[in-house]
């Protein structure tokens, strides 16, 4: 329990004369992370409203698909997006292995899957006396696609920070694709996993008190967002 | 709802827009877990770096990893320790340029008590004999440099440890490999710098049993991936890297790097 305690006046420490080091370390897990969701949402969530509003064949594969994907293994989507970066592999002349796009590249692939199929859930979920309501003011079935996309928003919005907890806690992608390289790849998993590897728990541990403080307060904000939204609504 | 809307997407554009570092010329060094955390390569990587100009991006891997990421190319120049491998390499076309660049040495280590004897004993192969019919061994089982070396005193002692109830390969990195030896009270091989570094830290219950024998050597090497077989790499930056390695600038740098405790762990040999 000791080195528990100490690791919490450790990271308090570190918060209080955050570094340069630590704070580029902290920056650039955002960064990738953050990319990787921005992208994942841009690509899942017209993903997820095509598959919940769309009329083809093999929709339903599609879905499961999607729901099997969640359950992608770090690791595995490491090596895959190694073995294609890689300067023996096919995209190799675009040299990105060992760079933050790389790791961006290995994120998205994990992080679109959650939230293509929880926003697929959320859309699939809402009254269909939306689409009605909507269809008998006269919307255009875009228009109504519109509408119930909307009422899904708190549904996608909680998909997005399932694939964000996700992406940030991940470890074992990135280490591979982004190489932990200091000062360039180096971000809050790999340095934990790395310190945890030099033996200095009570510092590992303390820059996963870190971690864990950043998500909850970008949950916090998210949330505060996701209220105003509410309560805008009842007015 | 609106104003929150774009405060949410600037927030997120500058966290997406935080710039990276843009240094003039880097080449990507494919190294062992034992240089990049004994703190080796924060000590002497500046001072190349000061003097040249060029960032060398060190990527830790166990030493069979290591090379297989030179051979496929993704690094310009790998510096590992498993001599054998190095040279086979190097013959088969995939590196150029290897050079000795300085050694440390493996020892065996056990539980204090060292209730199977191993001190005093003549050889190291008598030593993992003993082990084998006395005690258990933990195994790096990572295709690292220590890994290969151990393999071959297995091999000298005609012994195959593989699937042996008394052997546990645990696939890890050496600190964690002595931290299970220590919790299962059994002997294991390790490197003597991490061994120093890592034995007040860890509070192992250990001490060194058997250490001295040339079997035990461990030399380290550094070669250049050979640009004939990638072309992208950037093989001027990365000889500059070698030749500034085994000049008696870079051996001393070498030399004097000190761990917390100022030990000694490396000893520059180039040639």
């Amino acid at each position: 329990m000791n080195s528990v305690v100490v690791s919490f006046n450790q990271a308090l420490s570190l918060i209080l004369h955050l570094d340069r080091e630590l704070l580029s370390i902290i920056l650039l897990s955002l960064r990738v992370s953050g990319s990787a969701l921005f992208i994942a949402a841009a690509v899942g969530v017209p993903l997820a409203a095509l598959m919940a509003f769309g009329r083809f064949s093999l929709r339903g594969l599609c879905v499961s698909l999607l729901d099997t994907l969640m359950g992608l293994p770090p690791v595995v989507v490491g090596l895959f997006v190694y073995l294609l970066l890689s300067r023996s592999g096919p995209l190799g002349f675009l040299a990105l292995l060992y760079t933050p796009s790389a790791m961006i590249i290995a994120q998205t692939i994990l992080a679109l899957p959650i939230v293509a199929s929880l926003s697929h859930s959320a859309i699939v979920s809402v009254d269909p006396v939306i689409a009605q309501a909507a269809s008998t003011l006269g919307a255009t079935p875009s228009q109504i696609s519109m509408a119930v996309i909307r009422e899904a928003r708190y549904g996608i919005m909680s998909g997005i920070m399932a694939a964000f907890g996700r992406v940030m806690a991940e470890v074992g992608a990135i280490l591979i694709v982004g190489g932990n390289i200091a000062g360039f790849t180096r971000v809050m998993t790999t340095t934990i996993a790395l310190e945890t590897d030099k033996g200095n728990f009570e510092f590992a541990l303390a820059l996963g008190i870190i971690l864990l403080a950043i998500s909850m307060a970008i949950n916090l904000a998210l949330n505060v967002i996701r209220r105003k939204g509410g309560t805008e609504r009842q007015r | 709802m609106l104003r929150m809307k774009l405060l949410a997407i600037v927030l997120f554009t500058a966290i997406i827009c935080v710039t990276s570092v843009h240094a003039a010329t880097e080449i990507i060094c494919a190294s062992t877990t034992s240089t990049e955390n004994s703190g080796l390569f924060g000590h002497i990587l500046p001072l190349f770096e000061k003097k040249t100009g060029i960032k060398v991006k060190v990527v830790a891997r166990g030493t069979g990893a290591a090379i297989e990421m030179g051979k496929r190319g993704d690094a310009d120049v790998a510096f590992v320790h498993a001599k054998e491998q190095e040279l086979r390499a190097v013959q088969e076309g995939f590196f150029v340029d290897r050079h000795d660049v300085m050694y440390n040495d493996f020892v065996i280590i056990g539980p204090k008590d060292d209730f199977a004897k191993i001190k005093g004993i003549k050889s190291t192969v008598e030593a993992f004999r003993k082990i084998s019919r006395t005690s258990q061994f933990v195994s790096r089982g990572d295709n690292s440099g220590t890994n290969a070396k151990e393999l071959l005193i297995w091999e000298k002692a005609g012994i195959e440890p593989k699937g042996r109830k008394w052997y546990r390969e645990v696939g890890q990195g050496m600190e964690k490999t002595q931290r299970v030896a220590n919790e299962k009270r059994a002997y294991t091989l390790s490197d003597r710098g991490t061994w120093l570094a890592t034995k007040d830290k860890d509070k192992l219950e250990m001490i060194v049993v058997y250490e001295g024998d040339p079997t035990l050597f461990n030399q380290y090497g550094v070669m250049v991936v050979n640009p004939e077989k990638h072309k992208h790499i950037k093989y001027k930056e990365a000889m500059e890297f070698v030749n500034w390695l085994i000049s008696k600038e870079g051996q001393q740098a070498i030399a004097s790097f000190k761990d917390s405790l100022g030990n000694q762990l490396f000893y520059p040999n180039a040639k």
